[in-house]
């Protein structure tokens, strides 16, 4: 169970970028962040597993407050795709095992491996897991990603706009998997997505951040015409579309 | 079908790290004999055999003076330079995340040449004699080694300091070491147009690197500085791999990202600094032979720390078996020979990379 609380974040002490936000995701559950372009997803995020320090606030795992833990630690306990992660001359495979860095004291250890190519194999990468990575498309780069992160053994996952770079079938595949690993191994996952059709089609609960506060958060039924058109300022209309909702700009 | 799956998986991962631990071992080879060659070979005509009598200290007098005083200390402090330079230089390219940074690019060969300049000029290291090989020295290299360490570490002081200023950046880094290098470079030019011709010839001659000029002591301190900076690299691989996927990324991965990047850029600066104020400006290495191993190893920092280093040995000593023997008795500048050697490397590895990224 992820509790975020007070979670308060500022560049400047006149600007806050997150105020108070506070919500909870629990295990197994997949949570959608929503909102306008600045405001403050992706930082939030980062304030989650600390990569920015925020002002105040906790984030309790399990009832523990992953703040005031260390680097490794906290690594241990969360696991972090970025927007746009960068392509380098080391493997799929080597980037997955990098994922165990947090574990390995001097070299990797044989679970360390055995669990590797157990992720390779479960999300089918073993097309291209002797690549560079930097020789990857888009999509294949954002599932090796997804991959490493899965390998830190996290009880919760933070993906920042996952599928952004990525086209419909890639986005779909990415998300289909992501879901189906996470519930299977009961981890929380916190989603950054623009797309609100992929929102709804994959994720469980929905968190709308508005003017660096949570504007609301709940389940379906917070995925009104009213919410859309107050936080992005556009009219929309919400449908179902074989026992699906789908949201359809009117503008 | 699963089990089969997986067992495929693993045993190419092997095959392809064999091949990387492979490319490790050819270049120890290859290092081995370069050093048995460079040995044998030189201006006095000693054959094989003597010279392995004279590593063991059982040949004749001659051939033992001149194998044990004057080639082995060079072979030594070339291997010994070669390691220290390379890694440093790989070390800083992965923190900096920029391909060209080396010591010289960041400012900490111009700060030695500056201390070198000084001590030369103003503090009476500077009176020219003859050597063996009818060049100019310094006649006072400890103060010169010890001016020229104080300066490039002073550059390097001030490029960590105005970098933790600015969060430890790499763009903050590059920007002060290209800054304090042209700074650095125009202080020399201003002291060199002040000297006298002989204190001009010095600084000149100081400047062109040579690894016949290290004492004993040099080669012992020069060795457990590049040992050292080795064994903290390594022991750092996991860091500077989890560095490439992007600086939050490593966060993420539990890397303290700004500790990395200072401890990791005053290892590699010591180290070059204590080289560089031993045996001069030797140029590329540090910056061509970590690119070089990259081809074959790829940026896996466990296999390309000790790649680079043994490749940064093997070039050093080629290039100067090479300034020895091209136009015997005279020993051409070692750092003249690898700017010639390793530019147009450079620039053939520049247009490799850019075919490779075409097609």
């Amino acid at each position: 169970m992820l509790e975020i609380n007070g979670l308060d974040f500022g560049y400047r002490t006149n600007r806050k970028i997150l105020n108070q936000v506070k919500f909870d995701v629990a295990n197994g559950e997949f949570v959608a962040i929503l909102g306008n372009n600045g405001a403050g997803k992706s930082t939030m995020l980062k304030c989650i597993n600390k990569i920015i320090a925020p002002q105040n606030g906790s984030v309790l795992i399990n009832e523990t407050d992953i703040l005031k833990m260390n680097r490794l630690e906290i690594a241990k306990n969360t696991a972090y795709v970025a927007q746009k992660s960068e392509g380098s001359r080391i493997t799929a495979y080597d980037a997955i095992l990098l994922g165990r860095k947090p574990y390995i004291k001097l070299a990797p250890k044989k679970e360390d491996y055995d669990l590797v190519e157990e992720i390779i194999e479960t999300m089918g990468l073993q097309d291209f897991s002797l690549r560079y990575i930097d020789e990857l498309s888009g999509g294949e780069l954002q599932k090796v990603m997804i991959a490493r992160a899965l390998a830190q053994e996290p009880k919760v996952l933070l993906l920042d706009e996952p599928t952004s770079c990525l086209d419909l079938k890639n986005q779909l595949e990415v998300l289909k998997l992501i879901s189906n690993i996470t519930r299977q191994k009961n981890i929380a996952v916190v989603i950054v997505i623009h797309d609100l059709n992929l929102a709804l089609r994959y994720c469980d609960r929905f968190l709308f951040l508005k003017d660096s506060q949570v504007f609301c958060y709940g389940g379906m039924d917070v995925m009104t015409p009213e919410t859309i058109g107050a936080v992005y300022q556009v009219a929309v209309a919400v449908e179902s579309y074989q026992n699906k909702k789908v949201v359809i700009p009117l503008t | 079908m699963e089990m089969v799956k997986k067992a495929d998986c693993g045993t190419d991962y092997d095959q392809y790290i064999h091949k990387k631990i492979l490319t490790i071992i050819v270049l120890v080879i290859l290092t081995v004999v370069t050093a048995l060659f460079a040995v044998t070979a030189g201006s006095a005509d000693i054959p094989v055999t003597e010279v392995l009598k004279a590593l063991v200290g059982i040949g004749v007098e001659k051939s033992v003076l001149v194998t044990l005083n004057i080639r082995l200390p060079r072979i030594l402090m070339a291997l010994v330079s070669g390691v220290g330079l390379a890694s440093a230089g790989c070390v800083m390219q992965s923190i900096l995340k920029n391909p060209l940074a080396s010591s010289s690019t960041l400012g900490i060969s111009q700060g030695a040449s500056f201390g070198a300049a000084i001590a030369i000029t103003f503090l009476g290291g500077g009176t020219v004699m003859g050597n063996t090989a009818d060049a100019v020295t310094v006649s006072n290299p400890y103060l010169t080694s010890l001016c020229a360490f104080i300066t490039s570490m002073f550059v390097t002081l001030v490029i960590l300091g105005l970098s933790k200023m600015r969060n430890a950046s790499p763009e903050t880094m590059i920007l002060a070491g290209v800054a304090l290098s042209s700074l650095f470079a125009g202080a020399t030019a201003l002291i060199q147009y002040f000297s006298s011709d002989v204190q001009m010839a010095a600084i000149v001659f100081w400047t062109f690197g040579d690894l016949g000029r290290a004492s004993l002591e040099n080669i012992q301190v020069a060795g457990i500085v590049s040992l050292a900076a080795l064994i903290y690299f390594m022991l750092n691989r996991w860091n500077y791999n989890a560095l490439e996927c992007g600086e939050h990324t490593a966060i993420g991965l539990g890397v303290n990202v700004s500790r990395v990047r200072l401890v990791g850029m005053t290892v590699s600066s010591l180290t070059a600094a204590t080289i560089v104020s031993f045996v001069g400006i030797i140029n590329f290495i540090g910056l061509i032979a970590p690119h070089i191993m990259r081809r074959f190893v790829g940026n896996d920092y466990r296999y390309l720390l000790p790649a680079s280093a043994l490749m940064g040995a093997l070039m050093l000593l080629v290039s100067d078996t090479f300034a020895r023997l091209i136009i015997s008795p005279v020993i051409l500048p070692i750092g003249a020979i690898t700017s010639f050697l390793g530019a147009p490397l450079f620039l053939y590895l520049i247009f490799k990379g850019v075919n490779h990224a075409g097609n």
